[in-house]
């Protein structure tokens, strides 16, 4: 084989491969979804977390506009405090509600901004006032139970 | 009684303390291509030659068996995922196992298989046909012009090859998966894409193919740099090639799981 045909075969290869690994990081990868740009960060101090993990989306009407940065414990009021990094072209009211939420039944957990009406906007390192915990489903089912039993006790008295 | 014992520790000495040197020989043969492949990046033409021997020409069984191994995932997945009613999952299942460990390591097996023999077998030859030593006589180093160019290549084909292998793995899980199962088709790709990590996920296994490039190239080199020049040398070099190679891959894939894993 003469040494043209050959570059040839080698190019094709090489461009092939180039574009595996493209097609890995576009394709199979989250490269391109994962880039939201300029980003602030904000934090908010929750109870209970539940599985919410650093890198987890931050949504707001089911739309991601920001990740988990990191989650430390702080030990002075026994909370968890989230940074989230949230992209720059979105601003959100001062009042706004910080939720965690769980995709589907047994999905990741996410965090969910619900916009309030403050025409104050909030800024690089504010921190969000109002929280809403992760759902533990132990907690709940054991209320449940709790509650039925109360409800059948009083329903055995009359 | 007594001198069949030291015979038998004698032996199993002789043994390890061959094992020892080969080892070191390798290790310095690897350096002394480090050192002397300068020459493959000047003459181009030499390296792009032996990519075309390594890479393009292992591109079919890696292709092919990348579709068998993508479909056999896809079904096998789908019999596990559906018993916990996920069958949606079964993208993420056949990506993230294609891109983190089944395309590296499937691909540096195949490629000791398919390339590494050839190198092997090709440089043996070289030795016992006493082409190394004419070129010496020449004052050519046979490093430079044999060995470094082949090792350039298969170091620069590996992740080329992984790539595509896993690339080709996700599409043959996508053709069990949606057309012939039923899963949907926005479900299967759009799940994939929610948990497969560019950095975490396909970078580290890009890292390891680079790894086992290096490491599965610079085996076959050796050996066949090392073999005994004649016909059964090399043939034994050839065997030895394919288990080093593997046990090698197989190896360096748990430490290196292990460090990307923490």
């Amino acid at each position: 084989m003469d040494r043209t045909t050959l570059d040839l075969w080698v190019g094709i290869f090489v461009a092939v491969g180039m574009a595996a690994m493209l097609g890995l990081a576009m394709k199979v990868g989250n490269l391109t979804s994962s880039q939201i740009g300029e980003t602030y960060s904000m934090t908010a101090a929750f109870e209970n977390i539940g599985g919410l993990k650093a890198r987890a989306p931050v949504k707001s009407a089911g739309v991601v506009v920001g990740r988990v940065d990191n989650i430390r414990f702080d030990d002075k009021n026994y909370e968890a405090l989230v940074t989230i990094n949230v992209g720059t072209p979105y601003h959100f009211p001062k009042d706004t509600i910080a939720t965690i939420y769980t995709s589907g039944l047994l999905g990741e957990q996410y965090i969910g901004l619900e916009a309030g009406g403050d025409s104050a906007m909030l800024a690089n390192g504010d921190k969000i006032a109002k929280t809403q915990d992760a759902v533990v489903l132990e907690k709940l089912i054991s209320q449940f139970l709790y509650n039925k039993a109360s409800e059948n006790n009083s329903g055995d008295k009359k | 009684m007594f001198e069949h014992l030291t015979a038998t520790l004698r032996g199993i000495g002789h043994r390890v303390i061959d094992r020892i040197w080969h080892l070191g020989a390798g290790a310095r043969f690897f350096l002394h291509t480090l050192a002397l492949s300068g020459e493959s990046f000047r003459r181009l033409h030499l390296t792009i030659r032996e990519i075309y021997f390594t890479g393009v020409l292992s591109m079919v069984i890696i292709l092919v068996s990348a579709l068998f191994v993508g479909m056999v995932l896809g079904l096998q997945g789908y019999n596990t995922l559906q018993k916990y009613g996920s069958a949606d999952a079964i993208g993420v299942l056949v990506a993230l196992s294609l891109v983190r460990e089944l395309g590296p390591v499937v691909t540096a097996l195949l490629f000791a298989g398919r390339a590494g023999t050839a190198i092997t077998a090709e440089i043996g030859l070289m030795k016992a046909t006493e082409q190394l030593s004419a070129m010496e006589m020449m004052a050519v180093s046979p490093i430079a012009r044999v060995v470094a160019p082949r090792f350039w290549a298969g170091v620069f084909s590996m992740p080329l090859l992984s790539a595509l292998f896993s690339m080709m793995g996700v599409f043959g899980g996508f053709l069990v998966a949606v057309p012939l199962i039923g899963i949907d088709n926005g479900a299967f790709w759009s799940q994939m894409q929610a948990n497969v990590d560019w950095n975490v996920d396909i970078a580290n296994g890009l890292i390891k193919s680079c790894v086992f490039g290096v490491a599965c190239t610079i085996i076959a080199l050796f050996e066949g740099y090392d073999a005994p020049p004649t016909a059964e040398g090399v043939s034994r070099a050839t065997t030895r090639t394919v288990v080093n190679s593997s046990l090698a891959v197989l190896g360096l894939d748990f430490v290196l799981t292990s460090f990307m894993i923490s």
